[in-house]
């Protein structure tokens, strides 16, 4: 297969399932359908944070999930006024 | 400051708990009143004490001095004090899910939340605050623990209990209970084991979780209005714990 661009030679890779055609000459890099969406896919998976830790001293069974902080409700009323009061 | 009590507490217990407040082995950890007695002002039960500065700021709350407090607090040996009546934790939560009285879904889940406890572990039987959160620290050079009312013998996990209601209903954030609970251990705490706190928190955080949410909706109600998202939140985690107890039947 000759580069579209440079008619460099391309060379066929792959990587992870996903194909890749690379001109030898240019270095332009050809994708298959789709090929984009896995790769963007595969990044997002590769930046998002991992899960955070388990709580070291534990949580209940019927405690609520955390997902590392509610921090929507430092500043509700409601809430401060319940961290204050009996 | 001139605090006057409420009228259901019996003046009996009151003075004790006085007494103890103004003895030696707590000093430094409980605020001690300016007179240990209690005196009758327009037919009210009062008590004197010295001023001190509450917690302001809730985002810089100090929450490991508290617990560190709260850890001195249950290792004094009740024998060095005078004689307490049990501490009010217990009493207090059955009061708040007593005072609902309807029948509205919520109304009938933090019921079931609360009538479907566990039994109550074996108390200790040590020196327990009774009502503790963050209004409950003043700062006088440093920080101590204030109110006697629910002062008394009894489960020192209680006392833990209502930040753990608070984080298991995703209102604290997990990172600031571990602070808490944490200064609590290293402290050498006796209220929970510290390699598996949740068997001896579990019982009095449910309890705190049905009476937090007792008084949230009854504050709804009496204001006419929904509940709103904290409010939410505890009715939320009586039904996660009633659906535990269904699954466990």
């Amino acid at each position: 297969m000759q580069c579209p661009k440079c008619r460099g030679n391309m060379r066929t890779y792959e990587r992870n399932g996903v194909h890749i055609e690379q001109c030898d000459n240019c270095r332009g890099i050809f994708l298959d359908y789709g090929e984009l969406e896995t790769l963007t896919r595969m990044e997002t998976q590769f930046h998002a944070a991992p899960p955070p830790p388990p709580p070291a001293h534990g949580a209940p069974g019927w405690g609520a999930p955390h997902h590392g902080g509610h921090y929507g409700h430092h500043r509700q009323r409601s809430w401060v006024n319940m961290l204050f009061s009996s | 400051m001139v605090k006057a009590h409420s009228d259901r507490e019996d003046p009996g217990g009151l003075e004790l708990r006085l007494r103890a407040a103004a003895s030696a082995p707590l000093h430094g950890l409980l605020l001690a009143p300016l007179r240990a007695e209690v005196m009758r002002v327009s037919g009210r039960n009062v008590t004197v004490w010295p001023a001190g500065q509450p917690v302001t700021d809730p985002e810089h709350a100090p929450w490991e001095e508290g617990a560190r407090l709260l850890a001195r607090l249950h290792a004094v040996p009740l024998s060095a004090l005078p004689p307490l009546p049990p501490a009010g934790g217990p009493l207090r939560a059955a009061r708040a899910v007593n005072r609902l009285t309807g029948d509205s879904p919520a109304e009938k889940l933090v019921r079931q939340a609360f009538e479907g406890l566990p039994p109550f572990p074996e108390s200790p039987g040590l020196l327990t605050h009774g009502d503790w959160h963050l209004g409950q620290l003043v700062h006088r050079s440093h920080w101590l623990l204030i109110d006697v009312d629910d002062l008394g013998v009894g489960d020192p996990a209680w006392d833990l209990a209502r930040p753990a209601a608070w984080y298991a209903a995703g209102l604290l954030e997990g990172s600031v209970w571990e602070r808490f609970l944490g200064a609590y251990l290293a402290a050498g705490g006796p209220a929970v084991d510290a390699a598996d706190p949740w068997s001896r928190l579990d019982a009095p955080a449910r309890a705190l979780t049905a009476q937090l949410a007792a008084v949230a909706l009854g504050k709804a109600l009496r204001e006419g209005r929904e509940p709103d998202e904290v409010e939410q939140s505890l009715i939320e985690a009586c039904g996660r714990i009633v659906g535990l107890q269904k699954s466990l039947r």
